[in-house]
């Protein structure tokens, strides 16, 4: 036990510390505060504080806890709201905290809760580290896996079913003499990536709804991938929409440094929703990490290694894990500040020179693997984080450091926000290097998807080198044929890319139901250009009913979208042709 | 009922004073950002806070500086504590300086409590989202960027622009439906000018809204370091109004670019390392610490909703005062220089203008079934025409089609009859038929956002 010697901010130097570790976490003064310590001179320790420091005096106790900032995984973690150290704010608020008072203290896991445990392994079955041993069923959507510690491993010499809560022994393993007792919590250091077998390809789709992503810029499931956007730009909303209805087993969403309404919101909103497969609460596969901007600074730069702890622990479970992080650009703020505070010498815009290797370690733990252990399994974990780059300005520091680790970028566009086009991403700079490593999953979703995706894509560009001459001579200037293509795009971008979130229908679209739109919007393309030929003109096409139709394909509900689209096609092929005697 | 301590600490041996900084020797139990007191030879006392601690120096910020203190007869006092406003409901009708300290003629308030000005983050589980709507009477903000309870939204504007008879206008006018009672403003002036001041105070007083407005000011005369506290000090009170009174709180600042730019110029004192433009890098969690406790709670009955207003130096919009504000704010009003010289009023740019929470704040039950729709129609068609405009500046609006030259009288009639109203007050139902009348002069087959049934409920026939 030492005493402070001085407070800075954040930054708090204890004396007659010997015998810590750095990394060590302490508790401070009378409120027993959350630090780390980050340096060690002698036996002065420098400790960065998690919590406020006002109020500390020099000579106040601190207290070394022998262990370093670890997050504890077992049942009970899904459907909880923690802040970035893992109390959980729920557990808090139940006990009438609605503020977050300093020093406040709360369990990660409940501990008086019972969990039935259900063993897959017998006694005599030698099992390695990552094995699995048992199942809880934790939600309707989720059963958790125990499983052994990586470290641990050995021969089964006791484990039965029954309920227990976490730090009950559901089992003993022997393995050179010595006993290990397994209970179905482990603690992992948050900054240590987890260990497992053997990296994988990411060659599989990770459907998310969202049409201009799954269908012009697919993820795959394993990927890494960034949204940078300026403020207004729908960042929030994007992710949400991903966290909502990405086919995933499970989510974690990272609030860090972010809206404290807008979380809230998203909290209400699952609780409303429902999973579109299987028709229960989307709570049950959701975990919140909830540092908003107004949380200690500290516990932002935690928060964002604890999501991924997390979404490593159900990666070796054999799941496949989403985890978004909103926004990295606060956590790199975050290290900016304690950096400045420690009075370390800045990079780039005064943010730390290991920002950049700080920001790869994190993306770098996403992945598709094959789990230690037993039985063969794979699990994944995909990462999103948003970037908000000051005055949307995508030259800065971490935007430029993300987008050389990341494989797709989604970049929003604040003309488009302006515009209220949401989801407000570019079709013109985000890209996605899985496009390729996806397409064999994707045609077998819907054959064709490949041709498709190219034309409409190349349609787009056009349009964009179409506008600076339109800008120039207007619209009415341009030759039918490239009328049609101003008008032709502009369903692609209205009636396709564009998606309300808040549209009932419109939030989610499978890919099948995708094809169905493009296929459409190209068959209208094809039939007018037919038309064009045979002596049409575009203003009549744009007049035509039809066009109105495809516009309010949103609106018609999956089960009868086919048969709608079918009947649309067969309309369009009379009504399109009739322009050719110049009839209405 | 936290009560002041029995004794302080003084101190005497200053060992160096520049700027406003002064390292004096340690003393044992000062606390990190405690109030200290300055006793200058002459007498004088100044505040100051210790901003480092350690067991052989203190560093104390002087607020108002270290002019004429010598090092020999001056003194330290430590207070015991840090800075903490009195509150009771009493504090309805009042004024006070930038330290909580009455300027009204009025008597000290007699505290049911002394709050920390810094108040505690809310858990975020125990936050409710926000969903009410608030009526500003403006139909800019009430018909596309609708205000709500417990939500934070700037206006953006520039110097010379009309924003502060527009925030007189809201305050004037604004309104929470069935809980007309229960509707407080606190008004904090950061650093404005006194002229200014006085108009806000002239503009409350001749409405009869003083009686339920608690009012903190800090002219540009006052002291720098208190535009800091001057803001804290209003969220506390309306904190304290909202949840252990069930009041539902609009907290006004202006000017917070006047904020900003104090913590620059005490960050830039303590010769912290400077992030973008010189403003310290800390500065976006400095204002998430203000702005965020705008909010509601599970259980509680009461509200805060925060109104920011800040000048965007040079109009620039990507400046970090209002950058790092909009990254915060859910939304922002931005009010428009060129708007503004077409002689409309409120000169809102709609474009620019956002209030991500009208969502929850809007429809059947709330405002009108219908909101939605119109609100998205009319945000479509005025960017058609704006977007046509553009064009028809370099070829003419004679080389445009017929359906285009519609959409251009459209925009123009959009500026002149929703966005520009004068300082009247239009209900939300008169914003959206405004709406409506305008719809009226497009086809039908245009109005792709909004539901059939409300086209034949609401659309007026063309004349």
């Amino acid at each position: 036990m030492g005493k402070i010697w001085r407070i800075s901010g954040p930054v708090v130097i204890a004396e007659d510390m010997r015998g810590s570790q750095v990394f060590e976490v302490v508790e401070i003064g009378n409120e027993g505060l959350v630090g780390e310590i980050i340096g060690l001179e002698g036996d002065r320790a420098v400790i960065q504080a998690h919590e406020d420091t006002q109020g500390l005096k020099a000579g106040d106790e601190v207290k070394g806890t022998g262990g370093i900032l670890s997050a504890e995984l077992g049942p009970g973690i899904i459907g909880a709201i923690y802040d970035g150290l893992q109390k959980s704010l729920t557990d808090l608020m139940a006990g009438g905290n609605e503020f977050l008072a300093r020093g406040i203290k709360s369990y990660a896991l409940p501990r008086d809760k019972k969990w039935h445990f259900t063993p897959t392994v017998k006694v005599g079955d030698t099992v390695g580290g990552g094995s699995i041993i048992g199942t809880v069923p934790e939600t309707g959507l989720i059963e958790h896996r125990i499983m052994v510690p990586p470290d641990k491993g050995g021969v089964v010499k006791a484990i039965s079913e029954g309920d227990y809560t976490v730090e009950d022994i559901v089992a003993r393993l022997e393995k050179d003499g010595e006993v290990q007792e397994l209970t179905m919590m482990q603690k992992w250091p948050i900054k240590k990536p987890r260990p497992y077998s053997k990296r994988q390809p990411t060659e599989r789709l990770l459907v998310t709804g969202m049409r201009i992503m799954d269908y012009m810029f697919p993820l795959a499931l394993g990927g890494k991938a960034a949204i940078p956007g300026g403020f207004g730009t729908g960042k929030t909303v994007t992710l949400q929409q991903l966290v909502r209805w990405s086919q995933t087993h499970l989510n974690i969403y990272v609030g860090c440094g972010e809206r404290g309404n807008e979380m809230a919101d998203a909290l209400y909103s699952f609780k409303e929703l429902t999973d579109p497969k299987t028709g229960r609460s989307l709570e049950e596969k959701e975990i919140f990490i909830a540092n908003t901007s107004n949380m200690p600074v500290v516990a932002r730069e935690a928060s964002i290694f604890l999501g991924i702890t997390m979404a490593e622990y159900f990666r070796d479970m054999g799941y496949d894990v989403l985890l978004v992080a909103d926004s990295t650009s606060r956590w790199a703020e975050a290290m900016r500040e304690i950096g400045g505070r420690l009075e370390e010498m800045p990079g780039e815009e005064g943010f730390p020179a290991y920002m950049g290797s700080r920001l790869a370690s994190f993306y770098e733990r996403a992945g598709q693997v094959e789990c230690l252990g037993s039985p063969h399994r794979m699990g994944s974990v995909t990462v999103t984080g948003a970037v908000s780059p000051p005055g949307g300005d995508f030259s800065e520091p971490v935007t430029q450091n993300t987008l050389r680790i990341v494989d797709a970028v989604y970049a929003l566009d604040a003309q488009l926000a302006n515009q209220r086009h949401f989801p407000a991403i570019s079709w013109l700079t985000s890209y996605s290097l899985y496009a390729d490593s996806v397409a064999e999953c994707w045609n077998d979703i819907v054959p064709g998807w490949s041709e498709t995706r190219t034309a409409a894509l190349k349609m787009l560009q056009l349009e964009a080198e179409l506008e600076e001459i339109v800008r120039l001579v207007g619209p009415e200037a341009l030759p039918e044929k490239d009328k049609l293509l101003l008008l032709v795009s502009k369903m692609l971008r209205e009636d396709f890319l564009m998606q309300n979130a808040y549209h009932e229908i419109d939030t989610y679209t499978t890919p099948e139901r995708a094809q169905l739109v493009v296929q459409t919007i190209m068959k209208f393309n094809d039939l007018a250009q037919k038309a064009l030929a045979d002596g049409g003109n575009v203003a009549e096409f744009r007049a035509s009913p039809v066009v109105r139709k495809i516009s309010r394909i949103k609106d018609i509900p999956n089960e009868t979208v086919e048969q709608s689209i079918k009947e649309l096609w067969a309309e369009m092929e009379i009504s399109l042709v009739a322009q050719k005697g110049g009839v209405a | 009922m936290k009560s002041a301590p029995l004794y302080v600490r003084e101190g005497r041996a200053i060992n160096e004073a520049k700027g406003s900084l002064l390292v004096a020797k340690g003393i044992p139990g000062v606390q990190y950002n405690e109030m200290v007191d300055v006793r200058l030879a002459s007498g004088e006392i100044r505040r100051g806070q210790a901003i480092d601690v350690s067991e052989d120096v203190i560093v104390v910020q002087v607020f108002g500086g270290v002019s004429e203190l010598d090092l020999e007869d001056s003194a330290v006092r430590y207070k015991g504590d840090t800075l903490r406003l009195p509150v009771s409901i009493d504090i309805l009708g009042r004024t006070f300086n930038g330290i909580g300290g009455p300027i009204d003629g009025g008597p000290p308030v007699v505290a049911d409590e002394f709050l920390d000005v810094n108040g505690s983050p809310m858990n975020p589980a125990s936050r409710i989202p926000p969903a009410e709507f608030i009526e500003t009477g403006v139909s800019a903000i009430d018909g596309l960027n609708a205000l709500v309870r417990g939500q934070k939204l700037p206006i953006f504007s520039a110097s010379g622009l009309p924003h502060n008879q527009l925030t007189a206008q809201i305050l004037r006018q604004a309104s929470v439906k069935g809980a007309e009672g229960k509707f407080v403003i606190i008004f904090a002036a950061i650093g404005i000018s006194y002229n200014d001041a006085d108009f806000f105070m002239g503009n409350l007083e001749e409405t009869g809204a003083m009686a339920r407005t608690v009012a903190f000011i800090n002219t540009a005369s006052d002291p720098v370091i208190e535009r800091i506290s001057t803001p804290k000090l209003a969220l506390t009170a309306a904190e304290y109004l909202a949840w252990n009174h069930g009041m539902h709180t609009l907290v006004v600042l202006t000017d917070m670019t006047n904020y900003c730019e104090a913590l620059r110029e005490l960050s830039a004192m303590r010769d912290e390392i400077p992030s973008r433009r010189g403003y310290p890098g800390y500065m976006y969690t400095d204002l998430a610490m203000t702005y965020e406790r705008a909010g509601r709670l599970l259980g509680k009955e009461g509200s805060v909703t925060i109104m920011p207003i800040l000048t965007m130096p040079d109009d620039d919009i990507t400046h970090p005062i209002p950058d790092l504000t909009g990254y915060i704010t859910e939304g922002q009003i931005v009010i428009s220089r060129e708007l503004e010289r077409k002689g409309m009023y409120p000169p809102i740019n709609v474009f620019l203008s956002l209030s991500r929470m009208i969502k929850e704040g809007i429809g059947e039950g709330k405002t009108r079934e219908d909101h939605n729709n119109v609100f998205m129609q009319l945000y479509a068609a005025y960017a058609e025409g704006c977007y046509l405009r553009e064009i028809s500046t370099i070829i003419g609006a004679e080389a445009l089609s017929d359906r285009d030259k519609m959409y251009l009288t459209i925009a123009d009639r959009f500026e002149a009859e929703f966005i520009s109203q004068g300082e009247v007050r239009r209900t939300v139902e008169e914003t959206l038929d405004i709406g409506w009348k305008l719809f009226a002069a497009l086809p039908k087959e245009e109005l792709k956002l909004i539901k059939e049934e409300f086209i034949e409920k609401y659309l007026p026939s063309a004349d």
